[in-house]
């Protein structure tokens, strides 16, 4: 189980879109509730009401501020969850086989009932999308919510990820990233789709969607001053400007 | 060897059931599905099928279930029994708290009613606590607006009939540039952040108007990080820039706006500044085709924007004129105002060119036919592809209400409001001013109040002032101080109560407001009034009443104390009578109803009201033999009318078909729990855009119940009741202005819109703006009893400019003192580039009083968390001449929490951040030290 | 990293207990009977005791028997088998000498490479990681082995081979400092590569996600022990190599032997520490840390 499928049927993943994420942890939210109360162990919280208050949660949102040479400084919203890579380090590692990658969907799961609590599989996740809990003792992370996507028991148009289907601003999309043909792998190609810390060599399924060039308008180069010609001239004053303005009706 | 995998169970069970109502982790009252094991709360999501929401959720909805679940819910009614502010107190029965409070009303109703203060906070229910307010007989009631963001109330209705503040949204599907300025997140949450994606989506483009760029801001493609304070400048040199171009929709100023109305021109004249009336008292204009004189809505006629009329010596001028001779002056000029705001003068021009390009390059037709009130038919609809969203980064300012109505009218005059691509009125908006009720204050002991408190002034004459020209009510609302203040000034209450000015209160009553923190300006001085006592050694106010769900910071500095239940354990109506939950599209209404039952002795706040009120014998609470009308809130839903065929919901009426109108249904609550818990009636589309002047929406609006004739109206770029102030206070008619406020007056209340810089008296040498958002994931102080919200935001730093970090040699995570005119406040910093460089700001309401929302003493909202409040006086500083001048909006009363200036200093790290005040008792003690929440097996 | 007691207990007891097996296994010293039971009674408790302290930090330590299973590709799992049949071809081995005075030197030979092969493959489970620059390197390796092999002949008593091997770990030691040192900065993640965002500007951390602290940052993001990192290396060098050698020169006793043996014990424990201390995983850039 701890070796990588060789190949996979399909390759199931979120493309985050970075240019409409506005941060409001709604995701969050959402997969922590969704994962509490499904797949394994309850996602558990330490100490909730007190000085450290301290959880298990499979997605996180972080936030950067990226300073271009010119302009002003831009805030960016971050969110992370399992990339599930193709050349996941984090299953290879594992002593016990408990990390495994699904052959059908190329799902990263964790096996809870096998699950030594080691750490290892945390450690080797660039992304650090592995957490242990710890009131289970056992490695928590994205599950793509593979309880939810097949789900009979859920109506068809809900057989997504929890996280994609509350995101308030349409910021995240599921689907299969191996089939070129699909929404979001188009969606990819258009938008110029990109992998996290590709040096690490983990082949992200999971893709960013890079945030569109900011601040063009401070007209330095007047294309637009036509539209704002006067339709007077000062000399002529307002009775010039009435007139003028008024021809147009 | 052959890959193995365990087998995975991809399709476990759900939940037991789902049971749909909505949410109220936040005022945007999204639809929810409850999924439900074993009785209990599983899982919480979005209702697809809901027109707030469609389905999303953001974090606070999600985090439903650790909010009914919170160890910080009150458990049964709270008697005090230490001294206020200790928060000791005693658990006592229902039937002893409803006794205790009939105790304390029943005789000031009878001496005499004024003597209740009655104020509901972010009460979505204020039609019945409205009602219930009237029926007591005191003039003092209203909700959290007045200090929230009555100016985009106030300056949308009169100016166009409805405002951004949940009253309207930008026409999401059409439009091609968004404005959205000063909004963090807004009540319309959900809505927004999908209009945002949405429009991004298309990659149409959005511009930010904000000092501090996070949240939407943060996705602006443009992102403008304007001086804080300065909109109103920047927007009518964006109006100067545009008129000056001829980029003006004229067509639509000449049908729609009251541009074309004639004012008179003679100074010396006591209706100078006033329309000229015919004898129904219809403003008039001059109809182009015969160049006479003509009632503005006239069949035919076709109003003329440059013609004047001369009568009796006196020139009257179309408005258009006043606002062409005002705004193209070089004051307006993009480089006359570039440095004040903050923003280049070509950057200026560049985002006026790109508006006036997509408002009329861009411009569309919709084939829809419509017929407008002249009874002139349109083929199709022209779309103006620019909308405008704001709220209080306008508001919150003491020019607020004027920086509004420059929002307006510059959207007016790109003719991109009501039409395709622009922004678009919510039912049952469109309503003209006019049509509000005006506020009531006519108090008989004994009897009901002599209408409602609440409303729009039209003049002078509507002022709520006694015989001796004293404030008729507690909180000062519609006095010269501040005359069109529609929503009253609740953060005025305790502070007025307190100085016995304009009189001295009995019992001050209160819902879900978290009044001593993070709702007061001035904190600890508003704990010191609650708790000050006179020479008798009794309380100053003399009796406190509260009902709030959890163990807030409020609930210690009242006596008695009624604990409500979580949202999912009550009924609710969201009601066209109030606040609703209606989309351009549609009109709608939802209830909330008890998808689980409390398991503790708490009880619905309306419901008490409904039961204190036959104790009372207040007339809309009894029956004529004098028993109990309503047995409890649900039943008010379903059976009470406010006239007759209306009723707080508007669907399955009568035998369950009629909408809008129709009899009282028994099922209806039924009806609503079988459609997910709201109903929605769509409108028309003929009748869906320009809705003031459309017929056949005004025909559909008439149907459903919102108004009883139709009301079309022009949008008044000229609001002719300022002028009317204005005119008081030059000395004209018989209701005149103490001579202080004549010069406010006249400066602040124009009727077309200006811009003053904010009253910076007693501020020389605090020159930093500091502010507050909310954050996304948190509302107000809710949030931390949160066990996963709070992990989100535990703490809140005060973020710094760069510039400012380096200039006092900061960096992230020292601390600092942060000082205004009033106080001061020692914090942690953290940098921030993305921010205006004069700007400090903090996430709002993060910061707790040790002792409240069953968190240990050492957590972190307590200990590193902090208010900005403290720094923030509801008074200006003292002018020397005695008198209390409240730190609002001269027009409206709006508080204005974001005129804050402030100076720092690094300071070493103390133990916490500072004021730190004293732990209170807690009623209910702390939460658990683990969580594990899992409701199935 | 978070320099947890359990595993930095193990790898310092358990590198010098296999590599008093090594020592043992070649015949250094070529003992008998009761002082060979003493020799290897000290091996077994170390090497075992330091493999049972390393299931402390483990969530579910009763399942520990499951980590043998991966052994295809997992370095955490081949430790395992490794550490269990060095110890079982030394117990043969050992079993030889104590009671049978006999000395099975290929099981011997054979159990001393096994020791040394536990050692490396403990050495591997961090030299794999990617994701932590100071590890991902072949000086891990040849550190832990140089330092296991001294430790051994220093218990052992083999005080030639014990110096020259102190003196070799000391210099491996430090040129693993120097390259860990550059290791994060040569790797090519940044915290643009991280975010994708570097085509825009300078990357920087603004907001953590979470206001309240997380296992990622008690895990893997440890920033306080690398203060006083200077320091420590020099003490941590000084008790385990520069102490030793210095008592080793002086005439042989017991009770030097025996300071040489803790203070070197001490020291590897430090430079254990510092190990995990200063190692800075990658996940950190996400949190503006390293
Ligand atoms: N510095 C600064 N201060 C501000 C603002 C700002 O921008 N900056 N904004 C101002 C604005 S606009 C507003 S609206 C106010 C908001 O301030 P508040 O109106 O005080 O809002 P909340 O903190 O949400 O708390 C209201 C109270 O309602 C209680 N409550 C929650 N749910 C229920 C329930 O179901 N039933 C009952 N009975 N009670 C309940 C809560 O426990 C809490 O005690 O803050 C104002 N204060
Ligand atoms: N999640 C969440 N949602 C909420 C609430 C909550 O507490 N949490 N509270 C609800 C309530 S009661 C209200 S009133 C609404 C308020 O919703 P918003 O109007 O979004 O309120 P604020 O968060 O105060 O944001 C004000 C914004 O104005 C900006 N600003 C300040 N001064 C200026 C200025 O002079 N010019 C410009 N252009 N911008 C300025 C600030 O930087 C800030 O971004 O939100 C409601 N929705
Ligand atoms: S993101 Fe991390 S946990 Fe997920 S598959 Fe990649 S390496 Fe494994
Ligand atoms: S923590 Fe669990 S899943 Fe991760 S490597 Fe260890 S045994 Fe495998
Ligand atoms: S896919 Fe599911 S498990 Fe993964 S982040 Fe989203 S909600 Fe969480
Ligand atoms: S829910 Fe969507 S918008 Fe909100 S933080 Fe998550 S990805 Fe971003
Ligand atoms: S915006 Fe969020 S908290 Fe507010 S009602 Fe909607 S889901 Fe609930
Ligand atoms: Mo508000």
């Amino acid at each position: 189980m701890t070796q990588l499928p060789a190949s996979t049927d399909c390759k199931m993943g979120l493309v985050i879109d970075l240019d409409t994420c506005v941060g409001c942890h709604a995701c969050v939210i959402s997969c922590k509730g969704w994962n509490t109360e499904n797949y394994g162990a309850p996602l558990s919280d330490q100490n909730p009401y007190g000085a450290d208050p301290s959880g298990t949660f499979l997605n996180r949102v972080h936030s950067f501020e990226v300073q271009p040479k010119d302009g002003a400084a831009q805030l960016i919203h971050f969110p992370k969850s399992c990339l599930h890579c193709e050349d996941a380090p984090c299953v290879t590692v594992c002593p016990t086989g408990a990390s495994y990658k699904r052959v059908e969907d190329g799902i990263v799961l964790v096996n809870e009932d096998n699950c030594i609590g080691c750490g290892l599989c945390a450690w080797s996740c660039p992304y650090g999308a592995r957490e242990l809990d710890a009131a289970a003792g056992v490695m928590k992370k994205c599950t793509l919510c593979v309880d939810r996507i097949y789900n009979e028991n859920l109506p068809e148009e809900d057989r997504i990820p929890s996280c994609v289907r509350t995101c308030p601003s349409g910021a995240r999309h599921f689907g299969d990233l191996g089939d070129p043909d699909s929404a979001v792998s188009q969606l990819v190609a258009a938008r110029g789709g990109m992998d996290l810390m590709p040096e690490m060599g983990t082949r992200p399924v999971n893709k960013y969607l890079p945030p569109r060039p900011k601040d063009q308008m401070i007209g330095e180069i007047d294309v637009l001053a036509p539209l704002l010609a006067p339709v007077a001239e000062e000399a002529t004053g307002f009775l010039a400007w009435l007139d003028k303005t008024l021809e147009k009706i | 060897m052959a890959y193995q995998q365990p087998t995975v169970d991809t399709s476990p069970k759900v939940s037991d059931e789902v049971r749909q109502t909505t949410c109220y982790m936040c005022a945007c009252r999204c639809g929810i599905n409850v999924h439900m094991k074993d009785g209990k709360v599983a899982y919480i999501e979005g209702n697809r099928d809901h027109p707030v929401n469609k389905g999303v959720l953001c974090a606070k909805g999600s985090a439903g279930i650790m909010q009914v679940n919170a160890p910080s819910r009150l458990r049964a009614p709270l008697k005090r029994v230490g001294p206020r502010g200790s928060g000791e107190f005693e658990e006592i029965s229902w039937d002893e708290a409803l006794q205790i409070a009939t105790d304390w009303l029943e005789p000031i109703r009878k001496e005499n009613p004024e003597k209740l203060a009655f104020f509901t906070g972010r009460d979505q229910s204020q039609s019945f606590t409205g009602f219930w307010a009237q029926n007591y007989g005191t003039p003092n009631y209203a909700a959290h607006g007045g200090f929230c963001s009555v100016n985009m109330a106030a300056a949308g209705i009169y100016t166009m009939g409805g405002a951004f503040w949940e009253f309207g949204q930008p026409d999401w599907d059409h439009t091609k540039l968004f404005l959205l300025f000063g909004v963090a997140e807004d009540h319309d949450s959900n809505p927004i952040k999908a209009g945002i994606g949405k429009i991004k989506a298309r990659g149409a483009k959005v511009i930010g108007v904000n000092p501090i760029r996070s949240g939407y801001n943060a996705v602006a493609d443009e992102w403008v990080g304007i001086t804080p304070g300065t909109d109103g400048l920047f927007i009518l040199a964006l109006v100067h820039v545009l008129m000056k171009a001829g980029k003006i929709d004229l067509d639509y100023l000449a049908r729609f706006t009251n541009a074309p109305v004639l004012v008179n021109g003679d100074t010396s004249s006591p209706d100078h500044g006033l329309f000229l009336r015919d004898d129904d008292g219809k403003p008039l204009v001059i109809d182009r085709a015969t160049g006479k004189l003509a009632a503005f809505d006239k069949p035919g006629v076709r109003p003329d924007l440059s013609a004047t009329h001369r009568a009796a010596g006196i020139t009257h001028v179309p408005v258009f004129h006043m606002m062409a001779e005002r705004y193209l002056a070089d004051e307006y000029a993009p480089e006359a105002v570039a440095e004040r705001c903050g923003i280049p003068a070509t950057r200026i021009r560049a985002i006026a060119a790109e508006i006036a390009r997509v408002a009329f390059d861009e411009a569309f037709e919709l084939d829809i036919e419509w017929t407008d009130f002249r009874g002139e038919k349109h083929k199709t609809m022209t779309g103006r592809p620019v909308s405008f969203h704001s709220m209080r980064g306008v508001s919150a300012h003491a020019n607020g209400f004027q920086t509004a109505r420059a929002l307006h009218v510059l959207q007016i005059l790109l003719g991109t409001v009501e039409v395709p691509g622009g922004f678009r009125f919510k039912p049952p908006y469109p309503k003209p001013a006019e049509i509000h009720p005006k506020p009531h204050c006519g108090v008989t002991p004994g009897k009901p109040l002599n209408g409602p408190h609440l409303g729009f002034v039209q003049g002078p004459e509507d002022l709520l002032l006694k015989e001796d020209g004293s404030a008729a009510r507690i909180d000062k609302a519609f006095t010269w101080d501040n005359p069109m203040s529609s929503h009253g000034l609740m953060h005025m209450v305790i502070s007025n109560a307190h100085a016995g000015d304009p009189y001295k209160i009995d019992t001050l009553f209160m819902y879900m407001a978290n009044m001593s923190w993070n709702s007061s300006m001035n904190t600890s001085g508003v704990i010191d009034m609650l708790t000050d006592k006179d020479e008798n050694g009794e309380y100053v106010i003399p009796r406190i009443i509260y009902s709030d769900a959890y163990s807030s910071e409020m609930v210690a500095y009242a006596d008695l104390i009624l604990p409500d239940t979580t949202y999912l354990e009550r009924h609710d109506c969201i009601s066209l009578l109030d606040r609703p939950i209606c989309e351009a599209d549609g009109l709608a209404d939802a209830i909330r109803w008890p998808v689980i039952e409390p398991d503790r002795d708490v009880r619905g706040f309306q419901s008490v009201l409904c039961e204190l009120g036959a104790r009372l014998d207040l007339p809309g609470f009894v029956n004529e033999d004098g028993s109990q009308k309503f047995a409890d809130y649900a039943d008010y839903i379903v059976n009470h009318e406010r006239k007759p065929g209306i009723g707080p919901l508007a669907g399955w009426r009568g035998d369950g078909t009629k909408t809008g109108r129709g009899d009282v249904n028994p099922e209806q609550l039924d009806r609503y729990i079988e459609n997910g818990g709201f109903f929605v009636s769509h409108i028309p589309q003929e009748a869906s855009y320009y809705k003031p002047w459309n017929m056949a929406y005004q025909d559909w609006a008439v149907d459903m119940g919102l108004f009883d004739s139709p009301q079309p109206y022009l949008f008044q770029l000229y609001v002719e009741p300022m002028r009317k102030f204005q005119l008081a206070a030059e000395g004209h008619g018989e209701n005149q202005p103490p001579d202080h406020l004549r010069e406010r007056i006249k400066t602040t209340m124009d009727p077309l819109p200006i811009w003053y810089e904010t009253d910076q008296e007693g501020n020389e040498g605090f020159s930093v703006n500091a502010l507050t958002q909310r954050p996304m994931a948190m509302y107000h102080s809710w949030g931390s009893q949160n066990a996963w919200l709070r992990q989100l935001h535990g703490r809140n730093p005060l973020y710094l400019p760069t510039k400012l970090m380096r200039e006092h040699g900061l960096s992230d995570g020292e601390w600092a003192r942060v000082t205004s005119p009033h106080g001061e406040i020692t914090v942690p910093v953290m940098e921030m580039a993305a921010l205006n460089d004069n700007t400090v700001w903090t996430w709002n309401a993060i910061g707790k009083r040790k002792g409240a929302w069953a968190l240990e003493h050492d957590a972190p909202e307590a200990t590193d968390g902090f208010l900005l409040n403290h720094l923030i006086h509801e008074l200006l500083p003292a002018k020397g001449d005695g008198l209390r001048w409240a730190n609002s909006d001269p027009i409206t009363g709006q508080a204005a929490w974001f005129d804050l200036k402030v100076k720092i200093e690094k300071v070493a790290a103390p133990a916490e951040s500072q004021p730190a005040l004293a732990p209170i008792a807690s009623p209910i003690g702390t939460g658990p030290k683990e969580l594990k929440w899992k409701v199935g097996k | 990293m978070h320099p947890a007691p359990s595993v930095i207990l193990f790898s310092t007891l358990s590198g010098l207990g296999f590599g008093l097996l090594f020592w043992l296994g070649l015949g250094q010293p070529a003992v008998t009977g009761g002082v060979a039971f003493a020799l290897f009674a000290i091996a077994y408790v170390l090497a075992v005791g330091g493999l049972l302290a390393s299931t402390f930090h483990l969530g579910h330590p009763e399942r520990a028997m499951k980590a043998f299973t991966q052994w295809r590709t997992s370095w955490l799992s081949r430790e395992g088998w490794a550490a269990v049949i060095a110890l079982l071809v030394m117990a043969v081995f050992g079993a030889g000498l104590v009671f049978l005075a006999t000395r099975w030197s290929v099981v011997g030979v054979v159990g001393a490479l096994i020791s040394l092969g536990t050692v490396f493959t403990t050495s591997m489970i961090y030299t794999q990681l990617k994701t932590v620059p100071r590890w991902h390197m072949p000086m891990t390796p040849v550190m832990f082995l140089s330092i296991s092999l001294a430790g051994g002949a220093l218990l052992a008593g083999q005080t030639r081979w014990a110096t020259g091997l102190l003196a070799l770990a000391g210099i491996v030691q430090v040129a693993h400092w120097m390259l860990g040192d550059r290791a994060f900065a040569t790797s090519g993640t940044t915290m643009a590569t991280a975010t994708g965002l570097g085509e825009i500007g300078q990357v920087r951390a603004f907001e953590p996600p979470h206001t309240g602290s997380n296992y990622l940052l008690r895990e893997m993001v440890y920033v306080v022990g690398r203060k006083h990192s200077t320091k420590l290396r020099v003490i941590s060098l000084i008790l385990m190599v520069v102490l030793p050698i210095v008592l080793l020169m002086l005439p042989f006793g017991h009770m030097i032997a025996a300071v040489a043996v803790v203070s070197h014990l001490a020291g590897v424990a430090a430079s254990r520490w510092l190990f995990f201390a200063e190692a800075e995983h990658v996940v950190g850039l996400y949190y503006g840390k390293r």
